[in-house]
C-alpha cells in the first residue's frame, strides 16, 4: 500500500504536467494550390515559415485533402481556388478557404487564430511590397504589445503543476482516510472502539490526523519535485500555503469522514466519495477558468473546496499573493471545516 | 449452467440491494454531461479585464467599446496608475489589463502609428495566450476599418470553416471523452473492487470450491457490470443528442459494437486489477491512480496528444480510452465508417486479448 500512497501520485505528477497543454506547435496542415502562382507560393512559404504549421502534402484535390482530414491526418486545409493571383490584384480581394477540425473546439479556435495570424503577416507584406504602385496615402497601424506577466514564456507546466498536485493530495487524504474508517465498519472492528471510553470527537480526531499529515508531507513532496524538475516559482510564502492547505485538507477529510460514517461498505464509501469528487474536480478550475463558467455554476462553487484551493495555490505560488488577498478564501474554508467536522462527529454513532 | 444463472442473479441482487450505489452508477455520468455540457467550456467568454487608458480620447473609447461589445470581454475597473497592475493581479479576478499609451489619437492622426499594450496574467498561459489573440484579432479588425475608406487594400480575406462542428461547441468533443471515462471507471473499477472484496474477505476460496469454474465465476462477476455499462454509454448518447444537439452522423450500430468493445476491454482491465491487489482499497487506488487522470489527460480527451512532448506521446499509445475516443469521434461527428476506425478496433481487440490471457496466467485457483 504504501508504495501505492506515495509512488503512484508522484509518478502521475511528472507524467501528467507534461501531458496538459494546449500549445499548439505541429499543426498539420494540407495545401490545395488549384492557382500555382508566384502568390499562392508566397503564401504557402509563409505557412511552411510559421512554427505552428506542418506541411504534411500538398495537392490538387479538394476530395483528397478531405479524406486527410477525415482521417485524422490533417488539422487545416488551405484551399486556394485558381484565379487567386489575378483576383488579388486586379480586385484586390481574394478569398482562400480554410477548412478546420474543430472538434476539440478549443483546438479548432487556436488553429484559426494561428493561421488567420499568417495570412494578415502575408497581407501586409504585399501592402509592403507593393507600396509604390499602390495609391496608399496614410496607412494607419497600431501596435499591439502583448506582455506575459508571472510567466513570460508561457509554460503551461507551472500553472498545470499546482493543479495537479491539489487533486492528488485529495484523492490520497480523503479516501485514505474514509476507507479507513468505513473498513473497521466493515471488519466489524468499530464495535470494539465503541466499547472503549474513548469520546467521539478523539475518534474522529484520530482518524483524521494521520491522514491530515500524510496529505500534507504529499504537499511537500509534489512541491519539490515541482521545483527542481519543473522549475515551477515560488514566490510567495510557503507557511501561508500550508495554513491554508491545513484548512483545506481538514474540510475534505471531514466531508470524507462524514461520508463514511454514512455509509456501510467500502465499496459505498468510495462510490459517494467519487462521485463528489469527480464533480468538485471538473468544476474547480483546473482545465478551464472558473470566471468563464455560467453564473450559477460559479455560485455552485461556493461550497467546491476544491475550487478555493486551486485557486489560492496558483495565487500564492505563482502570482505572491499576500493573506490579505486570500483572506476571504481562507475564512470561508475554515467555517466550511468546523461544520464538516461537526456533522461527521454528529453523525458517528457509538451504537451497532 | 443453472448454476451459473444463479450465481449472476445473486450478483445482480448484490448490486441492486444498494440503492444509493445504483442512484450513483446511473447519476455519474448524467451528472458529468450535465457539467461538461453547461459548465466546462473552453471557450473564452465574459473574461475579466482591466482598461488602463493614459490618452483617453476618443479613439481609445472607441477601441474600448468594440473590445467590451465583442462578448469576450468584462470590463472590471479603470485604472489610473501603474502601482495599481500588480494589485489587480494578486486579487486574481482580472485576467487581461488594456493599457492606451499617452496622446494614442494623436499620435495615430499625426504619425500613423500608436501602441497599444496588453498585459496579460499569464499564470494561466493557455488562457492569457487565448485572450491576448482575441484582444489583437479585435484590434486588428478595428484597423482594418479605419483604414476602409482609404484605399483599395491588397489582401486575402480568409474564409474558415469549421468542419464537424460548425457552432465550435465544447460538448463535441466532451461526450466521446465522458463516455470513455464513465465506462472505464465504472466497468473496470467495480469489478476490480467486487473481486478483490471477496479475496479480502475469504469468500473467494469458497466460490473456488463450489461446482463453478473459476472462468464462470469471473464472467458471472462481470455480467452486472456490462449491462449496466451498457445502459450507461446508451443514455450518454442519448443526452448529448437531445439536450446538447450532438449528432450522431455515423452507424449506429457500428457505434454499439464499439462501445461494447470497449466495456470488455474496460472489465478485462478490472479483471486484472483484481489479479494483482488483495485488498479493495489496493483495487481502488490502482484503479482510480491509474485510469481516472489518465484518462482525462492522456487520451486526447481535452488536450491533443499531437501537442506533446514525444516520449508522452508513445506512452499515449498504451491509454486504451485513446483509440476509443478516435473511433467515437470519427463514428459520431465525422460519420466515417469502419473503413476509417479499423486500426483502431483492431487494437482495442488486441488489448483485450493482452489483458485476459494476462490476467489468466495471474489468477490463482490455490490458497496462499
Amino acid at each position: 500500500m504504501l508504495p501505492i500512497i506515495f509512488l503512484l501520485p508522484i509518478v502521475q505528477l511528472i507524467i501528467l504536467v507534461n501531458a496538459a497543454t494546449l500549445e499548439m506547435k505541429n499543426i498539420d496542415l494540407v495545401v490545395v494550390d488549384n492557382d500555382l502562382s508566384s502568390s499562392s507560393r508566397k503564401l504557402i512559404a509563409k505557412f511552411e515559415g510559421s512554427k505552428f504549421f506542418n506541411l504534411d502534402e500538398f495537392t490538387f484535390s479538394i476530395e483528397k485533402a478531405k479524406q486527410k482530414l477525415l482521417k485524422n491526418e490533417a488539422d487545416i486545409i488551405i484551399n486556394i481556388p485558381s484565379g487567386f493571383e489575378k483576383d488579388l490584384f486586379s480586385e484586390e480581394k481574394t478569398k482562400i478557404q480554410l477548412l478546420i477540425n474543430a472538434i476539440n473546439s478549443t483546438a479548432g479556435g487556436l488553429t484559426n487564430v494561428y493561421a488567420t495570424m499568417v495570412i494578415s503577416d502575408f497581407n501586409k507584406n504585399i501592402i509592403a511590397e507593393n507600396i509604390n504602385i499602390l495609391p496608399l496615402k496614410s496607412y494607419k497601424k497600431i501596435n499591439v504589445l502583448p506582455s506575459f506577466w508571472y510567466n513570460p514564456e508561457l509554460n503551461y507546466k507551472i500553472y498545470m503543476l499546482p493543479g495537479i498536485l491539489v487533486i492528488l493530495i485529495t484523492v490520497i487524504g480523503m479516501f485514505l482516510s474514509s476507507l479507513n474508517l468505513v473498513r473497521e465498519k466493515e471488519m466489524g472492528t468499530i464495535e470494539q472502539i465503541n466499547v472503549t471510553p474513548i469520546k467521539k470527537y478523539q475518534f474522529i480526531a484520530g482518524k483524521l490526523i494521520p491522514f491530515w499529515i500524510i496529505a500534507l508531507f504529499e504537499l511537500a513532496f509534489g512541491l519539490v519535485i515541482g521545483k527542481l524538475l519543473f522549475q515551477v516559482p515560488m514566490i510567495g510564502n510557503l507557511f501561508l500555503l500550508f495554513g491554508f492547505a491545513s484548512v483545506y485538507l481538514l474540510v475534505m477529510l471531514g466531508i470524507g469522514l462524514f461520508i463514511s460514517t454514512i455509509a456501510d461498505n467500502q465499496q459505498q464509501v468510495l462510490f459517494i466519495n467519487f462521485f463528489f469528487l469527480l464533480v468538485f474536480i471538473l468544476m474547480s478550475g483546473i482545465f478551464t477558468p472558473v470566471e468563464s463558467m455560467p453564473e450559477w455554476a460559479q455560485k455552485v462553487n461556493i461550497v467546491n473546496p476544491l475550487a478555493y484551493f486551486m485557486k489560492v495555490i496558483r495565487m500564492v505560488l505563482l502570482k505572491g499573493s499576500t493573506f490579505n488577498d486570500i483572506k476571504e478564501q481562507f475564512f470561508s474554508l475554515l467555517v466550511y471545516a468546523s461544520i464538516v467536522l461537526s456533522l461527521a462527529i454528529w453523525r458517528y454513532r457509538k451504537v451497532v | 449452467m443453472n448454476r451459473f444463472w444463479a450465481f449472476v442473479k445473486k450478483e445482480f441482487l448484490h448490486i441492486f440491494r444498494d440503492p444509493r450505489t445504483i442512484l450513483i452508477l446511473f447519476g455519474m455520468p448524467i451528472a458529468q454531461i450535465m457539467i461538461f455540457g453547461y459548465v466546462v467550456k473552453n471557450e473564452i467568454k465574459d473574461v475579466r479585464i482591466a482598461v488602463y487608458d493614459k490618452s483617453k480620447d476618443n479613439v481609445t473609447r472607441e477601441i474600448t467599446n468594440k473590445i467590451l461589445s465583442s462578448g469576450y470581454f468584462l470590463l472590471s475597473e479603470k485604472i489610473d496608475s501603474d502601482n495599481e497592475l500588480e494589485r489587480i493581479f494578486k486579487k486574481g479576478d482580472v485576467k487581461e489589463i488594456i493599457v492606451f499609451e499617452p496622446k494614442f489619437a494623436e499620435k495615430l492622426e499625426n504619425t500613423n502609428t500608436a501602441s497599444i499594450q496588453l498585459i496579460a496574467d499569464a499564470s494561466d498561459a493557455n488562457t492569457a495566450n487565448l485572450i491576448v489573440n482575441y484582444t489583437q484579432a479585435i484590434i486588428y479588425d478595428y484597423v482594418k476599418d479605419i483604414n476602409s475608406n482609404n484605399s483599395p487594400l491588397v489582401q486575402i480575406v480568409p474564409e474558415a470553416r469549421m468542419m464537424f462542428n460548425e457552432e465550435m461547441k465544447s460538448v463535441y468533443m466532451f461526450v466521446p471523452g465522458t463516455m470513455a471515462l464513465i465506462l472505464l471507471l465504472i466497468s473496470a473499477m467495480m469489478t476490480s473492487i467486487s473481486i478483490a472484496k471477496e479475496k479480502e474477505m475469504g469468500t473467494m476460496e469458497i466460490l473456488l470450491v463450489s461446482p463453478l469454474q473459476p472462468l464462470q465465476i469471473i464472467l458471472g462477476k462481470v455480467m452486472p457490470y456490462i449491462i449496466l455499462s451498457f445502459v450507461n454509454a446508451i443514455s450518454i448518447i442519448l443526452l448529448g443528442f437531445f439536450v446538447f444537439d450532438v449528432p450522431i452522423q455515423g452507424s449506429i450500430i457500428l457505434l454499439m459494437f464499439e462501445t461494447m468493445l470497449f466495456i470488455f476491454l474496460a472489465l478485462s482491465i478490472g479483471i486484472f486489477i483484481s489479479t494483482v491487489s488483495k485488498s479493495q482499497q489496493t483495487a481502488m487506488f490502482i484503479s482510480i491512480f491509474s485510469l481516472m487522470l489518465p484518462t482525462i489527460l492522456l487520451s486526447g480527451f481535452i488536450f491533443p496528444i499531437k501537442n506533446m512532448p514525444l516520449v508522452l506521446q508513445w506512452f499515449c499509445y498504451l491509454v486504451p480510452p485513446k483509440w476509443f475516443i478516435i473511433i467515437i469521434k470519427d463514428i459520431m461527428l465525422k460519420g466515417t465508417g469502419l473503413i476509417y476506425v479499423w486500426k483502431e478496433t483492431l487494437i482495442l481487440i488486441g488489448m483485450i486479448i493482452f489483458f485476459i490471457s494476462l490476467s489468466v496466467k495471474k489468477f490463482k485457483v490455490r490458497l496462499e
